[in-house]
C-alpha cells in the first residue's frame, strides 16, 4: 500500500508548525500547552501565547515523563529536573556520583522515580528519598495506577518495588533485556518492550506470562487506549493493537492490525477518551486511525524524519508531534 | 549513510597501554572531536565533556543463539550520546582489559537503532611486547582480543630485545594473520593507522591476503604498507594457515608458531560458486559452529553473477552484499578467511569445496 493516501480524509492543513530547531525526543502537555523535550538542554513550550524555551539541563536530556501538570526530566548532567505548568524549571535532585539519569517516572501524588547506574530511586513530594539496588541497569520505570508501587524493568525481568513496605521487592522473571515497562490502566497487566522485536507481559494476579511477538523491529512506543481495552504499539509497518478486554488479555489471541504502510510505525498515541489512535511513521507521515473499523484520516504527509514524539492533550482536542530532525507541530481538532 | 558516526573499539589486556593510546588520540591536533566511552574514570588526562563511564553489561539475545551477546550498556550510552549529535565526530570505546570484543561488535550488527546511527570502524588491540606471550598462555581474553583485531599495536617495544619482538609478532600472526600490526613505543602511531579504518565496511573488503612475517630483521619497523589496504608486495607463498598441516618455519627462515587453540583458515577457489549451495552452507555453518568462529570475511565469485560479493561475520551474525562488478583483468577468485577457536578446519574446507557450481 502506498504512503501517499490521497483518497483519505485529511486534516494536514490544521498543523501549526513549531520551530523547535532541535531533535524532539518526547512531547508532553502542560494543560493546553505542548512541551517539546529536545535532545539537549531545553524544553520548548508552545501554546496560544507563543513559544518559549526553558533550560532544564546542561547537556543531553536522556528521559522525561509528564503527568499533565509538570514534566520531569533526567539528564547526562546527573540531575533530575521539573518543569511546571508556569514554565519554571528547577532541579529537584542530583545523583551523588553525577551518573547519567537513564529513566524517570511520575506518580499521581507527585512522587518522582528515576534510575541511575544499577539503582532506582523514589522521592515523595515531602522530599523523602529511598533507593533500590538492581541486578542491572534499568530499562524502564512505571508507577502502578494504584498504590505506591514502582515497576523497574531490567535484564531478565521486572522488579516490583513497594518503597514504603519492608518486604523484599518481588521479581517477575523472563530472560532477556527489558527496555520499557507499563501497567495497564486497570492495573491487571504489566507489559515490557524487549531488546528483541517483541513485547512480554504478565497477568499480575497469577504472574502468568504472555508473549507478543512478530514485530519487524524493537517496539519503542506503546499506548493504552482511553477505554483500556487495547494496547497500541509501534515496531511494525502497521498499527498493532493487542486486545486486553478479557481476563486473559491477549493470551491466545491475534492482534488487530490497521493502517498498513510502506514504512514502520515509530510512534503511537491513543486518544484519551475515544478509540482513536494517532500513528506516526518512520517517513514522518501521521494518521488518525479508528480502532473499530480502521478508518483513516491523514494528519501529516511524509516529512524528513521519523515521528519520534506524539501525544494528546488530556482533553483530547490537541495532538502534538515531533521528529528526529527538528520538525514539530500541534494539531487542534 | 555517510553521516553515521564511526566507532573505534580499543581493546588490550590490562597494562598494555590502551589509556596511553586514548590520551594520544585525544591530545593530538587533528581537528576531530571524540566522544569517549571508558571503563574507568580518572585515567584520562584530557579535558573532554564527552567522556562516559560504561559499566559493562553483557546481555544474551533471546533468539536461541547462546553466543549472540550484546552490550546493553553501550546501546543505552550510544542512544544518549546521539542526543548530542553534532557535538562530536566519532566515538571511541575503551573496553576493560578482560573484555571480550565480540559482544561489542555484535551490538553494532544486532541493534538496529545503534546500527542506524553509528558504524563500527575497527577493533584496535594494544598488546604488551614484553608480556603478551605470557598472557596468551594464561588469559583467554588476551587471545580473543588478538584474534578479533583489525589493527594491533605491539607496544613497549623498547622494553624487549629484537628477537623477543619477532617471536611475539610471530605468535600474533599465528592467531591472526590478517590484522595490520604496528610496533610502537608509548603507542606512538600515526592516528590514521588506527582511526577511520572502515574495517567493518563491506565495501572496504578488498583483499584477504594474510600479512606474513617479513624475513629481514626489523625492516618493517613502521610496517607501513602504503596505507591503502592493498599490498604491492607479494610474499610468494600461499599459506592456507592451519589447514595444510603445520609447515611453519620453512619459509626463508621465518619464525612461525602454531597456536594451540586459536586458528585461522584461508579458503580459495578459482571456480565460480553456486549461490544456492553457498548460502545454505554458510548459514548452517555459523548456526552450528558460530560459537567457535570469531570472525570471517569473504570475497566471492558466483556463477552467472558479474558482481563481486563481499561478506563478513562475527560468530553467528553474517552481513553481505554485492560490492562492484569484477574487472575484466581481475582473476575471479573466491576467498574466505575464518579466525576462531578450535575451528573444524576439515569440515569448513569440505563444505566450501562443495559450493563450487
Amino acid at each position: 500500500m502506498s504512503d501517499t493516501r490521497s483518497e483519505v480524509a485529511s486534516i494536514v492543513e490544521r498543523i501549526r508548525p513549531v520551530a523547535v530547531e532541535a531533535a524532539v525526543t518526547a512531547v508532553h502537555f502542560l494543560g493546553t500547552e505542548a512541551a517539546f523535550v529536545l535532545g539537549e538542554e531545553a524544553v520548548l513550550i508552545a501554546g496560544e501565547a507563543g513559544e518559549r524555551r526553558v533550560n532544564a539541563h546542561q547537556g543531553a536530556i536522556l528521559c522525561s515523563a509528564g503527568d499533565g501538570a509538570r514534566i520531569v526530566t533526567g539528564g547526562d548532567d546527573g540531575s533530575i529536573g521539573v518543569v511546571d505548568g508556569a514554565g519554571e524549571a528547577r532541579t529537584i535532585a542530583a545523583d551523588a556520583k553525577k551518573r547519567w539519569i537513564d529513566r524517570v517516572a511520575t506518580a499521581r501524588d507527585g512522587t518522582v522515580a528515576w534510575a541511575a547506574g544499577k539503582q532506582a530511586f523514589v522521592r515523595t513530594p515531602k522530599g523523602a528519598e529511598k533507593s533500590l539496588d538492581l541486578p542491572s541497569s534499568a530499562g524502564g520505570l512505571a508507577f502502578a495506577p494504584k498504590g505506591f508501587r514502582l515497576a523497574v524493568a531490567h535484564y531478565n525481568g521486572v522488579t516490583l518495588w513497594f518503597p514504603n513496605a519492608s518486604a523484599k521487592a518481588e521479581t517477575l522473571a523472563w530472560k532477556g533485556s527489558h527496555l520499557d515497562v507499563s501497567f495497564s490502566p486497570d492495573g491487571r497487566f504489566l507489559i515490557t518492550a524487549m531488546q528483541e522485536p517483541a513485547l512480554h507481559g504478565w497477568r499480575l494476579t497469577d504472574a502468568k506470562d504472555m508473549r507478543m511477538s512478530g514485530y519487524a523491529g524493537k517496539v519503542q512506543s506503546i499506548s493504552w487506549s482511553g477505554t483500556g481495552g487495547w494496547l497500541a504499539t509501534s515496531g511494525a509497518p502497521q498499527l498493532i493493537l493487542w486486545p486486553f478486554q478479557g481476563k486473559d488479555g491477549p493470551m491466545g489471541k491475534a492482534p488487530k492490525m490497521l493502517a498498513p504502510a510502506d514504512n514502520r510505525v515509530s510512534a503511537v498515541a491513543c486518544h484519551p477518551q475515544q478509540d482513536i489512535v494517532a500513528v506516526g511513521y518512520e517517513n514522518g507521515m501521521m494518521l488518525l486511525v479508528r480502532i473499530d473499523d480502521g478508518a483513516e484520516i491523514i494528519a501529516r504527509h511524509p516529512g524528513k524524519a521519523p515521528i519520534s514524539a506524539l501525544t494528546w492533550s488530556a482533553s483530547g482536542d490537541r495532538l502534538a508531534f515531533g521528529t528526529e530532525e527538528a520538525e514539530a507541530g500541534i494539531i487542534t481538532l | 549513510m555517510t553521516d553515521k558516526i564511526p566507532v573505534t573499539v580499543l581493546t588490550g589486556y590490562l597494562g598494555a597501554g590502551k589509556t596511553t593510546l586514548l590520551n594520544r588520540i585525544l591530545s593530538e591536533p587533528h581537528g576531530q572531536k571524540y566522544a569517549v566511552i571508558v571503563n574507568e574514570f580518572g585515567e584520562i588526562g584530557i579535558d573532554n565533556d564527552l567522556i562516559v563511564n560504561a559499566d559493562e553489561e553483557v546481555f544474551e539475545m533471546n533468539n536461541g543463539c547462546i553466543c549472540c551477546t550484546i552490550r546493553g550498556d553501550l546501546i543505552r550510552i550510544i542512544e544518549g550520546l546521539m542526543r548530542r549529535k553534532g557535538k562530536f565526530d566519532a566515538i571511541i570505546i575503551e573496553t576493560t582489559g578482560l573484555a571480550d570484543p565480540a559482544p561489542v561488535a555484535q551490538t553494532f550488527l544486532v541493534d538496529e537503532d545503534v546500527g542506524r546511527r553509528t558504524k563500527l570502524d575497527a577493533v584496535v588491540t594494544v598488546a604488551d611486547a614484553k608480556w603478551l606471550r605470557d598472557r596468551l598462555g594464561d588469559a583467554p581474553e588476551a587471545k580473543n582480543q588478538i584474534a578479533f583485531a583489525d589493527v594491533i599495536l605491539i607496544n613497549k617495544t623498547d622494553l624487549v630485545e629484537a628477537g623477543d619482538l619477532r617471536e611475539t609478532e610471530a605468535r600474533i600472526r599465528a592467531i591472526n594473520p590478517y590484522a595490520k600490526i604496528h610496533r610502537t613505543q608509548r603507542c606512538a602511531v600515526p592516528l590514521p593507522e588506527v582511526l577511520g579504518r572502515n574495517a567493518f565496511e563491506l565495501s572496504r573488503i578488498l583483499d584477504l591476503e594474510p600479512h606474513f612475517l617479513e624475513t629481514e630483521d626489523d625492516h618493517d619497523h613502521h610496517h607501513g604498507h602504503d596505507g591503502h589496504d592493498h599490498h604491492g608486495h607479494d610474499h610468494g607463498h600461499d599459506h592456507d594457515h592451519g589447514h595444510h598441516g603445520h609447515d611453519h618455519g620453512h619459509h626463508h627462515g621465518l619464525q612461525h608458531f602454531h597456536d594451540e587453540d586459536m586458528q585461522s583458515l584461508s579458503l580459495k577457489t578459482d571456480k565460480p560458486l553456486d549461490p544456492d549451495k553457498f548460502f545454505p552452507w554458510i548459514q548452517q555453518l555459523v548456526a552450528q559452529e558460530g560459537q567457535k568462529i570469531l570472525r570471517c570475511k569473504g570475497i566471492l565469485s558466483f556463477k552467472d553473477d558479474p558482481d563481486r560479493f563481499v561478506m563478513q561475520g562475527v560468530h553467528m551474525i553474517l552481513d553481505g552484499d554485492h560490492q562492484r562488478p569484477w574487472n575484466a583483468d581481475e582473476p575471479r577468485l573466491s576467498r574466505m578467511i575464518f579466525i576462531g577457536r578450535e575451528l573444524p578446519l576439515d569440515l569448513i574446507q569440505s563444505g566450501f569445496d562443495g559450493c563450487v557450481a
